[in-house]
C-alpha cells in the first residue's frame, strides 16, 4: 500500500494503565533514530494486524512536539467499538513492533491568535496536551476548561493542574459540574480562538453556542475523528480495478477496498480530511454518509461518497476506484 | 559533486551563461509538443543523478552568483523579504529542513552540527561558519527564514495553513517572474493567484488547493512553470517593471539568441512540520533560446509550443509582442521531425 502518510517501524516501549478506561503506549523508533518533529494537535495512524483484520486507527499524539525519542498516544477503550481500542487494550505490550505513520495535523494551533481557548471532554484531552507542550515552549497564552466523568476516569487532570495550576479547570460530571458556556464565550479578549475536542455532543455544543455568540468562524476549531459505524453488509463494483467486492458488518468500504488489493487513497480514516473521497458512478439504494467533509449537497447528490466512515444499502454501488 | 561557481551577474552588463553541463541538466518543461496549465503535480523524488530533480535543494554552478544578486536586492528593497509575527515558528522550520538536506546532500559544501539546541552550521561557498542557538532568534544575525534564504537559490513562499486555505504570510522573494510578495502578504490561495488566466474556470486552482493542503510531512511534491524574460534578469519584480520592463523592446533578430530567455521554475513543496505550515519554494533557471537550441529535440518542440500557445497565456507571459521574432528564429531549427516524448533532451 502506497496510500496514506509516510509509515514508521516502531516498537512499544511502555504501556501504563491511566485509569480503567485509558492505556498509554510509547512508541520509539525501531531504528533507534529520532522521530520527526511535529506540531501540537497532530495525529498518527496505527496499524494493526488484529488477528487476520487490518486496522488502521487515528491517535492524538500527546507528547511534546520538541520530544524526538518517542510518541505518546492515549487510547480510550471502546467495549462497543469494532475492536481497534479493544485489541490496542488486550494485545499491545511492550516489546511489540507496529507500525504508524508520519504525523499529520487537522486541529492545529492558529498561531496568529492572542489567547488559545480550550474545551476538551473525556479522551478529547489527548491533542490538547501536545498543544500545550507546544504553547509552553514559545510563552503562549491559552486556558484550558476540560470536563470528565468522574474523578478516578479524568486522564492526566493531576498533571495538568499541577503543571497549569492557573490555566487548568476541570469539571466533574459526577459532581454535576458543567462548564459555563455562555459566560466563558462571553469574556474573552479580541483575538481568542476557540478549540474544541470532545464527544459529539460536546463539539455540536461548543460551535453552535459560538455561532450564536457571534463568534467567527474561522476561530472556531474542532476536531472529531468518527469511528466507522458497523452496518449491513452490501456489495461495491470498483469500476477501474474490474472488481466487485463485499463489505462486511464490522469493515468499512475503504478497508473493503483495500483488503481486495486496490490502494486508495487516504489520511485520517475518521471522515475529516477529504483524502478518500471517491466518485460514484452508478448507485440504486441509499447511502448511509457518516462524514464531515462532504457537504449536505454532495451528501444529497449521489455522486460522492467518503469510504472511510460512510456506506450503502441496495442494489448495487459502482465507485470509481 | 564537484561544482565549479561562476563569477556572473544577473544585471547591467548579464555575463551570466550555462555551461554545456547546465545546459544538459536544464528543466525543460515541456513534455510534449504543446502546453496547457494542469496541476501537473509529482512526488519531489529523486530522479535521474545529477538532474536538478535529484536532490530536495539544487545546488548549481549559479549559485554564490544568485546569492550576491539577492544580497543587492535587499539591499534596495528590504520588503523583498517579509515575516508576519505568527511565522517566526515556520521560519525555523525552513531552516531546518534546509539545512538537514544540503549538509545530507552535499556534505562537500555543507555541514551541520548539532547538539541539542545548539547549532554549528558551514556553507563553505559563502564562506559562512555560525554557532546559534535553534529557535532563539536573537542567536543569528537575521530572523531564521531570512537567514537561511540568503544562502539558498530560488524564492520562497512561506504559507500559513488555517481554514481549509494556504497564506502567503512570509516569503523571500527577489527572482520572481512579476509578482510582489509586498503586495501578495496577507492573501490567500486564491486572492494571490487572481489574476491568472484560464485556470480558474478550468477548477485548477481549487484542486490545486485540494492537493496542497494535503501534504504531507516527509512526501513533498513538485511542479513545473514557465515564462520568458529578455536578458538573463533574476529580479523581474513589478517593483522594478520600470527597468526591466523597457528591455523587452531590445530584441532584435541578430540578439535575441543571446538575449531571449526561457525561465523555468521548479516549483517545490513541502510540510513544514513543527507550524504545520508549508514552504513554496519557486526556483528559477534561466537559459538563453542559443543554448536551448544546442538540443535539437528541445528546439523543435520549443518552437510548436510557442507557436501554438494561446493568445491570453502569450499576453499573460508578457511575450505577445515579441512572439514573432521568437518564432522567426526558433523555426529555423524546426525541420518538422517528429520529437520523443518525455522533458529529457537525449532520450
Amino acid at each position: 500500500m502506497s496510500s496514506g502518510a509516510a509509515k514508521i517501524a516502531v516498537k512499544v516501549t511502555d504501556v501504563v494503565e491511566v485509569n480503567e478506561l485509558v492505556k498509554r503506549f510509547r512508541f520509539e523508533r525501531t531504528d533507534g533514530g529520532l522521530m520527526p518533529t511535529f506540531s501540537g494537535g497532530a495525529h498518527t495512524v496505527v496499524e494493526m494486524d488484529d488477528h487476520g483484520t487490518r486496522r488502521l486507527n487515528p491517535y492524538s499524539l500527546m507528547s511534546s512536539p520538541q520530544d524526538r525519542s518517542a510518541f505518546t498516544i492515549s487510547v480510550r477503550r471502546d467495549d462497543e467499538g469494532r475492536g481497534g481500542s479493544l485489541f490496542m487494550h488486550n494485545h499491545v505490550k511492550t516489546g511489540m513492533e507496529m507500525t504508524i505513520s508520519n504525523p499529520v495535523n487537522l486541529f492545529s494551533l492558529d498561531l496568529r491568535a492572542r489567547k488559545h481557548l480550550m474545551i476538551a471532554g473525556g479522551i478529547g484531552i489527548t491533542p490538547f496536551l501536545s498543544q500545550i507542550a507546544q504553547l509552553d515552549n514559545s510563552n503562549g497564552n491559552f486556558e484550558l476548561h476540560y470536563a470528565v466523568r468522574t474523578k478516578s476516569l479524568g486522564s492526566y487532570v493531576d498533571e495538568l493542574t499541577a503543571k497549569h495550576p492557573n490555566d487548568v479547570k476541570i469539571y466533574y460530571d459526577d459532581q454535576k459540574e458543567m462548564i459555563d458556556l455562555e459566560n466563558l464565550l462571553d469574556g474573552q479578549p479580541l483575538g481568542t480562538h476557540l478549540y474544541v475536542c470532545g464527544p459529539k455532543g460536546m463539539i455540536e455544543w461548543v460551535r453552535k453556542s459560538a455561532a450564536d455568540a457571534g463568534w467567527p468562524r474561522e476561530t472556531v476549531h474542532y476536531e472529531e475523528f468518527l469511528a466507522p459505524e458497523p452496518g449491513k453488509p452490501f456489495e461495491v463494483k470498483l469500476a477501474i480495478s474490474n472488481k466487485v467486492i463485499q463489505v462486511g458488518e464490522t469493515q468499512s468500504l475503504l478497508e473493503a477496498i483495500e483488503a481486495a488489493g486496490v490502494d486508495a487513497p487516504y489520511l485520517c480514516r475518521g471522515g475529516a480530511c477529504g483524502m478518500c473521497e471517491t466518485e460514484v458512478i452508478g448507485y440504486d439504494g441509499k447511502f448511509i454518509h457518516n462524514d464531515h467533509w462532504l457537504d449536505d449537497s454532495e451528501h444529497l447528490s449521489g455522486k460522492k461518497i467518503m469510504p472511510c466512515v460512510s456506506r450503502f444499502e441496495g442494489k448495487t454501488l459502482v465507485l470509481d476506484r | 559533486m564537484n561544482i565549479r561557481f561562476n563569477d556572473e551577474t544577473f544585471r547591467n552588463d548579464y555575463t551570466f551563461k550555462n555551461s554545456d553541463a547546465a545546459i544538459k541538466r536544464f528543466p525543460f518543461p515541456f513534455d510534449k509538443d504543446s502546453y496547457m496549465y494542469a496541476v501537473n503535480m509529482e512526488p519531489h523524488t529523486p530522479v535521474r543523478e545529477g538532474s536538478v530533480y535529484y536532490n530536495s535543494f539544487d545546488v548549481d554552478e549559479h549559485y554564490v552568483s544568485e546569492m550576491r544578486d539577492r544580497a543587492m536586492v535587499l539591499d534596495e528593497d528590504p520588503l523583498r523579504c517579509q515575516s508576519l509575527p505568527h511565522m517566526e515558528l515556520a521560519g525555523w522550520d525552513l531552516l531546518e529542513l534546509i539545512m538537514v538536506e544540503k549538509a545530507k546532500d552535499y556534505p562537500d559544501l555543507f555541514e551541520l552540527h548539532r547538539d541539542g539546541d545548539n547549532w554549528h552550521w558551514i556553507n563553505k561557498p559563502l564562506g559562512i561558519d555560525d554557532k546559534f542557538t535553534f529557535m532563539d532568534a536573537t542567536t543569528l544575525p537575521y530572523g531564521p527564514m531570512e537567514y537561511i534564504t540568503r544562502q539558498t537559490q530560488g524564492d520562497f513562499c512561506v504559507l500559513d495553513q488555517r481554514d481549509d486555505n494556504l497564506w502567503m504570510d512570509a516569503g523571500m522573494v527577489t527572482t520572481q517572474a512579476d509578482w510582489s510578495l509586498d503586495f501578495d502578504i496577507g492573501m490567500n490561495f486564491f486572492e494571490w493567484h487572481a489574476p491568472v488566466p484560464l485556470a480558474h474556470e478550468k477548477g485548477i486552482f481549487v484542486r490545486a488547493l485540494k492537493f496542497l493542503l494535503n501534504i504531507q510531512q516527509g512526501a513533498p511534491a513538485r511542479r513545473l512553470n514557465w515564462t520568458m524574460t529578455v536578458n538573463p534578469l533574476l529580479d523581474t519584480s513589478p517593483e522594478n517593471y520600470h527597468k526591466w520592463g523597457i528591455q523587452k523592446t531590445t530584441l532584435t533578430p541578430e540578439n535575441i539568441g543571446n538575449k531571449q530567455h526561457l525561465r523555468v521554475e521548479l516549483q517545490t513543496f513541502f510540510r513544514l512540520p513543527r507550524s504545520n505550515g508549508l514552504v513554496f519554494p519557486i526556483r528559477c533557471y534561466l537559459i538563453k533560446l542559443e543554448e536551448l537550441v544546442t538540443y535539437p529535440k528541445w528546439a523543435r518542440r520549443f518552437h510548436r509550443v510557442i507557436r501554438d500557445l494561446p493568445v491570453e497565456l502569450a499576453t499573460y507571459k508578457g511575450f505577445i509582442d515579441n512572439r514573432p521574432m521568437i518564432l522567426e528564429y526558433l523555426s529555423q531549427f524546426d525541420d518538422g521531425a517528429e520529437t520523443s516524448p518525455g522533458v529529457w533532451p537525449e532520450d
